[in-house]
């Protein structure tokens, strides 16, 4: 059912797709202020991360909770790339990709041997491990970090045009781009060979994959999607640092994975919207309760976290294969 | 010289406390096959028990055993009424560790927000109940205290009881029989579901000392974001898997090695590369070992 | 006696018994025969609850066994070895025969029951304290038949002992089989695909094809059929 629904997508579909939401985009973002501005930023970094994720879990069945430590190899590329080499923003960009790549691939080298909780317990003890290395080495500015301009809108924007308008429109066109490519990759061969062994090992052996390279692709590109990602987030925080990336952070994703169905591409959108949208809806309602202070602290993690358990229980394999599957009864 | 032997003590310390947590990580590895993270909200669960306990009675021995119960009592739960409808509709294979993962770092969280809900931003506090003044030899005070004897003291006698149960005892037998052979075991008569609820309370338990002891040798503080429980999770579960999360020797010896090498690193070369290093131990033994040091392919030890 | 009445039992979308109707009575040994895919480990299985059954009923006794869990069948006299791997090899051999044992609540009598299985296969007697993974194929075999009875069967359900096992162990076990049977007036259900053996030691025979009962009759009736003969029996 999902195969047929695939070859009916073509790659015209999906440019009309794409152009559709570049022009929601535009049309939000003219209309929106700072704030959401700087939502819509967020959104696009989240979009990018979970997509990265669910290039490696869902589709080459490797699972990582370190994947906030690759965003900050990115972050902290593309912010080196900006101070030593003054380079234009794009080229930072680039730089975060193929950093973050790099690792990756020594990274997937290391871990194509291991197997669940083993995989978890090293992508684990990296995103605890990796950003804290920035307060060891003065060139990566310690705990304060350093900092990251994505500059200023080219003046022919008009005076109108705000900073975080500009970000909004970097990241959103990155995120565009890199999800164009990621969906392309998906659904190529290597996408299929990664579904395969992912399947059955054996299986596809037997076939004539060569399952160890298959994997350190998926965790090459796979990071290297997780560095843009980073790269973008340098880019709304302004600074990189080694706090921005704490734990929670890889956490976060994994669940944004989750929540947008760790399986497929297409509900990405859901799980980064969540991921925003909470917070802002959980502090709306603990303002109108004006119940103790502490329950607008507490409250989004409370609400992700049971739309995780409630996700996970009603439909495990993502919204987006739960709503099909009811559709094709 | 005294500086490495107090590095040790320190080390084997901590190593022992993480053993403790990983153990209970083992524990329900075991059984079910899911990684537990929620087991370090447990431990944080039963530890503010434990606090609650101390503060009406005024004992530690009192208040140890109690959160322990505690501990076991909300493990049990929550293997009852989470994981068995969770593994009941588990998924197809590849997200089959990765979704009861996740689900247990959602519960994880709700564990903490329903903690720091109830607690605000009230601390518990688990002093420790002997002397932490080092002990004086040939004039100079080392790292060892009576306390550090008494937490070493219990972590040993924990992993002395345990040994005892799954190799004496006959819950031991069903224990380990479930978890090496459900099917096998069921048609044997062993009420295998009835089993793994009562391998995760003793998780449940274990991992309520670890939570107990880690405060005590710590900050004597717990809240529920509490930075040495964040510790106690992660360096747990590390030191599960560098000892090959199948086996419980491997938990002892995982948590042991970690402690020591981490003490090492932050008395010789510097604290903010402690996480990094653990990263490092951790690649490197599964570099040699993917299975970790006790593991063996598709082999399962005690 | 065991009833069995319109058993259907469904893998997904086949099914792979269709409406099967037998009767055992208490005491007897019932061979049961056919190809592979015939469905005769689905049989046992749903016997011992660990298939779900999807249409008819089965009766030992007085107990409706379907829609029970296997530990329950157990405390009812219903003990199934199953095919392959039916010991646990990280266990000793001593432990993996208390298994069998541990829900019983009279330790004495579990103490007599170990020594009539060691009575019985004198070589497990002498690897009490191996593991079981040091042990022959005949030896597993033995030892999961042992355990078996440790649970104070009533009702034994055995998944084709013979399995890769040598000829002459093959004749050891059946032999034990039977003795057994005799001496614990046991009733029994031997799945067997080596069907000469089977029905060598049995006393009545049931011919599963297919998913359905192509032929029931005493077990020298059914050695002498022609059709038998020829399907199944190789002359």
């Amino acid at each position: 059912m999902v195969a047929v629904h695939n070859r009916q997508i073509t790659n015209k579909h999906r440019f009309v797709g794409f152009a559709l939401i570049a022009l929601a985009v535009y049309i939000s973002s003219n209309s929106v202020d700072e704030w959401r501005s700087f939502q819509g930023a967020t959104i696009a970094v989240y979009i990018v991360a979970i997509a990265s994720v669910i290039l490696l879990t869902g589709y080459s069945g490797q699972i990582s909770l370190g994947h906030g430590a690759l965003l900050a190899i990115g972050a902290y590329a593309a912010a080196l790339t900006q101070i030593y080499f003054h380079a234009p923003i794009w080229i930072c960009f680039v730089a975060a990709v193929l950093a973050s790549a790099l690792f990756g691939a020594i990274l997937g080298t290391a871990a194509a041997r291991l197997s669940g909780p083993y995989l978890a317990g090293t992508t684990l003890a990296l995103a605890v491990g990796l950003p804290s290395l920035a307060n060891q080495f003065s060139i990566l500015g310690g705990e304060q970090g350093i900092s990251f301009d994505a500059g200023w809108p080219p003046l022919f924007f008009g005076e109108a045009f705000t900073q975080y308008k500009w970000f909004f429109w970097i990241t959103s066109l990155a995120a565009l781009i890199a999800m164009w490519w990621v969906q392309n990759i998906l659904r190529s061969r290597y996408g299929r060979t990664w579904r395969a062994v992912k399947t059955n090992e054996v299986a596809a052996e037997l076939s004539g994959i060569n399952i160890g390279r298959s994997k350190v692709l998926a965790f090459t590109v796979s990071a290297g999607i997780a560095g843009l990602a980073g790269a973008l987030f340098a880019t709304t925080m302004n600074n990189v640092s080694p706090s921005a990336f704490p734990l929670a952070l890889s956490f976060s994703i994994a669940t944004g994975a989750v929540l947008s169905g760790v399986n497929t591409l297409g509900g990405v959108m859901i799980g980064s919207v969540a991921l925003v949208a909470i917070p802002e809806i959980a502090t709306s309602i603990s303002d109108r309760w004006s119940g103790s202070g502490n329950v607008g602290v507490l409250l989004p993690d409370f609400i992700v976290s049971a739309l995780l358990i409630l996700t996970v229980f009603l439909a495990p394999k993502g919204p987006i294969e739960k709503f099909r599957s009811r559709h094709s009864k | 010289m005294f500086q490495f032997v107090n590095t040790l003590l320190i080390g084997i310390t901590a190593g022992s406390i993480y053993s403790l947590m990983a153990i209970a990580i083992v524990l329900v590895w075991r059984s079910t096959r899911v990684v537990n993270f929620a087991a370090g909200g447990l431990a944080l669960a039963s530890s503010f028990v434990g606090a609650a306990v101390l503060e009406k009675t005024g004992s530690f021995w009192i208040a140890l055993p109690l959160a322990m119960v505690a501990g076991a009592a909300f493990s049990a739960f929550i293997e009852f009424f989470f994981l068995r409808p969770l593994l009941n509709r588990s998924g197809g294979k590849g997200e089959e560790i990765f979704i009861p993962i996740i689900a247990t770092l959602g519960l994880l969280g709700i564990i903490k927000a329903i903690l720091s809900f109830i607690y605000g931003d009230a601390i518990g506090s688990i002093p420790p109940p002997l002397s932490d003044k080092g002990f004086i030899v040939s004039g100079e005070s080392i790292a060892l205290s009576p306390i550090r004897v008494l937490i070493l003291g219990i972590v040993l006698f924990l992993m002395i009881v345990l040994t005892l149960i799954f190799q004496r005892t006959n819950l031991g037998l069903s224990l380990r029989a479930s978890s090496f052979a459900p099917e096998i075991s069921r048609l044997a008569g062993i009420r295998v579901d009835l089993i793994r609820t009562t391998g995760w309370a003793i998780s449940g338990a274990a991992g309520a000392a670890a939570g107990i002891l880690q405060t005590t040798n710590g900050s004597g503080s717990v809240a529920p974001d509490s930075f040495e429980f964040i510790l106690l999770l992660v360096f747990g579960f590390v030191a599960a898997v560098i000892g090959g999360i199948e086996s419980l020797i491997g938990a002892v010896v995982g948590g042991l090695t970690l402690g020591v090498i981490l003490a090492i690193i932050l008395t010789y070369v510097g604290s903010s590369l402690v996480f990094f290093a653990a990263f490092v131990i951790l690649i490197l033994v599964l570099l040699l070992r993917p299975h970790g040091i006790i593991g063996a392919k598709g082999g399962r030890r005690a | 006696m065991l009833r069995i009445e319109n058993l259907s039992v469904d893998h997904g979308a086949i099914r792979a018994l269709h409406g099967v109707s037998f009767n055992i009575e208490k005491g007897q040994l019932a061979a049961v025969i056919g190809a592979n895919g015939a469905g005769k480990t689905t049989l046992l299985r749903t016997l011992s609850g660990l298939n779900k059954a999807s249409n008819g009923s089965a009766h030992w006794g007085e107990h409706n066994i379907l829609h029970s869990k296997p530990e329950a069948l157990v405390r009812h006299g219903i003990s199934h070895v199953s095919e392959g791997k039916s010991v646990i090899p990280e266990l000793t051999v001593a432990e993996n025969l208390d298994l069998g044992a541990l829900w019983r609540r009279n330790r004495k009598e579990a103490a007599k029951s170990k020594q009539d299985v060691v009575d019985l296969f004198p070589r497990l007697g002498e690897r009490l304290s191996q593991r079981a993974d040091s042990l022959s194929g005949g030896e597993r075999q033995m030892l999961a038949i042992g355990r078996s009875i440790m649970s104070k069967p009533e009702l034994l359900l055995l998944d084709e002992p013979s399995l890769g096992l040598a000829p002459l162990v093959v004749e050891q076990i059946f032999q034990a089989i039977r003795d057994l049977t005799t001496a614990m007036g046991l009733t029994v259900v031997l799945v067997e695909q080596n069907a000469m053996g089977a029905l060598k030691i049995a006393d009545i025979g049931i011919v599963l094809n297919l998913g359905s009962i192509a032929a029931t009759g005493s077990a020298a009736a059914l050695r002498d059929d022609p059709a038998v003969r020829a399907a199944y029996l190789g002359f």
